[in-house]
């Protein structure tokens, strides 16, 4: 098995965050299944939120955005994890997603989790996240991983739970992950169709 | 090396001032900047097309004509003519009718457009953006080189017997560069025909751009119009100047700040430091543009965007006095770089005088595609004077 690249995005908004920490787990949990030497890349966000709206403006990415971007596009899997805002991704998470190049997330391996207050909002994970990822023509992993407040408390109750399914979800991304081939570096230019057949095909 | 002016044609409020001027004015004063680039020594003057506000120049040919017969060197040309909503036989007939009134100095540079809402407008689709463009000019380039057309395709009526009047300027067409700023489609498109490609690359990072040349370039060599570094191309640029470069700073950022593409957005520093936008002294200017050519190799044609944001014309014109004082160091310099091999900028001049010698010698040697016309046409192209 050869050695492979996981980038982690998070979109929390704290520090320190919650939607950070339960990405490190995920990220943690996905290594321990992968060949040693497998790298965990992680974007957070909030780092890059005034790169993000600049780019919505001006249709470019700044130098670091375009570092991040081309990490996630590089890399063999992605670990998305978002706090829940007016129950579905914050708008930084989203906005990241939308300054993507179109098509870059076709096919990639990715695991989505997210954080929120109280279990209850935990199905935006499915009726918000899981579709965006969809759109993106992106490969999601059948669990989704939602941390509530509570979920962060004493190792004997229901973050033993937790615990299992990081690892569970870890798991489905490493093993789809192992199916598929390296990232590889798409090239725009090397698959422009000859003139001839552009005119001919019109 | 040519160099020149070009004008998307907006009508914006001088975020100084709030003062917007009237439509009336605003074309005014795109023809006074005409004649003043006439007056400090540029070549070339080029107009945007728009169908919607705040943009004024819908009609090109019109003002392009009406500065022609106010000025006697300057090559009249476009940025761009949208090659996807126009009718190209309506193209061929205007901009040959404005070739025969300015005595050839006319060339014209096709674009696709990317606002959605004018195709259904004018009957079209944007989805059909890129086979628009190659349908279209496919058919404009038959109609300056066949004297009868008999022509069927997708997107207008087919035509039988027909003759675009009047027929060019000496037999030459006007020469076409073809922009894009992301698809390496027109860039095939321009290498097929051995057309220039123009790269307004102002808005977005050098790197990307790049890329599009370059491939360009090769692709030029492919289609066997000449080597890579003989493809003709075009590059954008914006400046503002003053002799103290903070001054520059200083006057500059209320309009870059609130600039229609980029206000809101990243810094003026940010900005300067990831696109071609220079602004400071005239020398900080010419340092930056001659960078260009270290990123995209020898080039043929150089336009500044000079009156975009709200810039009243007094300033844009005391911008010119300066350009003016600019062009001439960046046309010695890069001329100087320039091999003997690589062509100068194209005009109507060189064009005829080169498709004087292809047909003195029957046919172009060397040229695998010789025979079917786009080769040919480009192979002249290749061959303009020096200036």
């Amino acid at each position: 098995m050869t050695a492979r690249t996981i980038a982690v995005v998070s979109a929390g908004l704290g520090q320190p965050s919650s939607t950070r920490l339960l990405a490190g787990k995920l990220a943690a949990a996905t290594a321990g299944h992968l060949p040693a030497g497998s790298e965990v890349n992680t974007i957070e966000l909030r780092d890059l939120a005034h790169d993000i709206v600049n780019a919505l403006l001006t249709g470019f990415p700044a130098p670091a955005l375009r570092e991040a971007i081309d990490q996630v596009f590089r890399s063999d899997a992605l670990i998305a994890v978002t706090p829940l805002y007016s129950g579905s991704y914050n708008g930084l998470f989203k906005s990241f997603f939308d300054v993507l190049d179109p098509g870059s997330l076709a096919g990639k391996a990715v695991l989505i989790a997210a954080t929120g207050g109280t279990a209850r909002h935990s199905l935006a994970l499915e009726h918000a996240i899981r579709p965006l990822f969809t759109y993106l023509r992106a490969v999601t992993v059948p669990t989704a991983v939602f941390a509530a407040t509570e979920d962060w408390g004493s190792a004997g109750g229901s973050g033993d739970a937790l615990t299992a399914r990081i690892d569970r979800a870890g798991a489905e991304l490493a093993a789809l992950v192992e199916h598929r081939k390296p990232a590889a570096e798409a090239d725009p230019y090397a698959s422009v169709t000859p003139f001839e057949q552009l005119l001919h095909d019109n | 090396m040519q160099f020149g002016i070009f004008t998307v044609g907006d009508v914006t409020s001088d975020p100084t001032t709030g003062r917007t001027p009237t439509e009336h004015e605003r074309i005014k004063a795109m023809v006074t900047l005409a004649r003043k680039a006439e007056e400090i020594g540029l070549d070339v003057f080029a107009t945007g097309e728009h169908h919607n506000p705040p943009f004024v120049p819908s009609s090109p040919t019109t003002m392009l004509g009406f500065i022609a017969a106010q000025t006697e060197k300057l090559i009249l040309s476009t940025a761009t003519t949208l090659i996807t909503t126009n009718d190209p036989v309506k193209i061929a007939e205007d901009f040959a009718m404005l070739q025969h009134l300015a005595d050839g100095r006319v060339d014209l540079m096709l674009g696709r457009g990317n606002t959605g809402p004018v195709y259904p407008w004018f009957g079209k689709d944007i989805r059909q953006g890129i086979e628009l463009a190659i349908e279209n000019y496919h058919l404009l380039h038959r109609l300056w080189r066949e004297d009868v057309v008999d022509w069927e395709g997708r997107f207008r009526t087919p035509l039988q017997g027909f003759t675009s009047t009047p027929r060019p300027l000496d037999g030459v067409p006007p020469f076409v560069w073809h922009g894009s700023i992301r698809s390496p489609e027109i860039a095939e498109q321009a290498a097929y025909y051995g057309d220039g490609f123009f790269a307004n690359h102002i808005f977005w990072p050098t790197e990307h751009f790049v890329r599009l040349v370059t491939f360009y370039r090769q692709r030029f060599a492919h289609y066997g119009h000449g080597s890579p570094d003989q493809a003709i191309v075009g590059l954008g640029g914006q400046v503002y100047m003053r002799k103290n470069s903070q001054d520059a700073v200083r006057e500059f950022r209320p309009y870059f700040d609130n600039a229609p593409v980029y206000g809101h957005g990243p810094s003026l520093e940010d900005f300067t430091g990831q696109t071609p936008l220079s602004v400071g002294s005239p020398q900080e200017v010419i340092d930056k543009t001659l960078t260009f050519r270290e990123h995209f190799g020898d080039y043929q044609r150089q336009l500044f965007l000079m009156d975009h944001a709200g810039l009243p014309l007094k300033t844009v014109l005391e911008q010119l006095d300066l350009l003016g004082e600019v062009v001439p160091v960046l046309r010695r310099e890069l001329d100087a770089l320039r091999p003997a091999s690589v062509p100068d900028g194209p005009t109507h001049k060189a064009l005829v005088a080169s498709a004087a010698r292809a047909a003195a010698t029957d046919e172009p040697a060397t040229d695998e595609r010789a025979t079917d016309g786009p080769a040919a046409e480009g192979g002249a192209v290749l061959e303009a004077s020096r200036r």
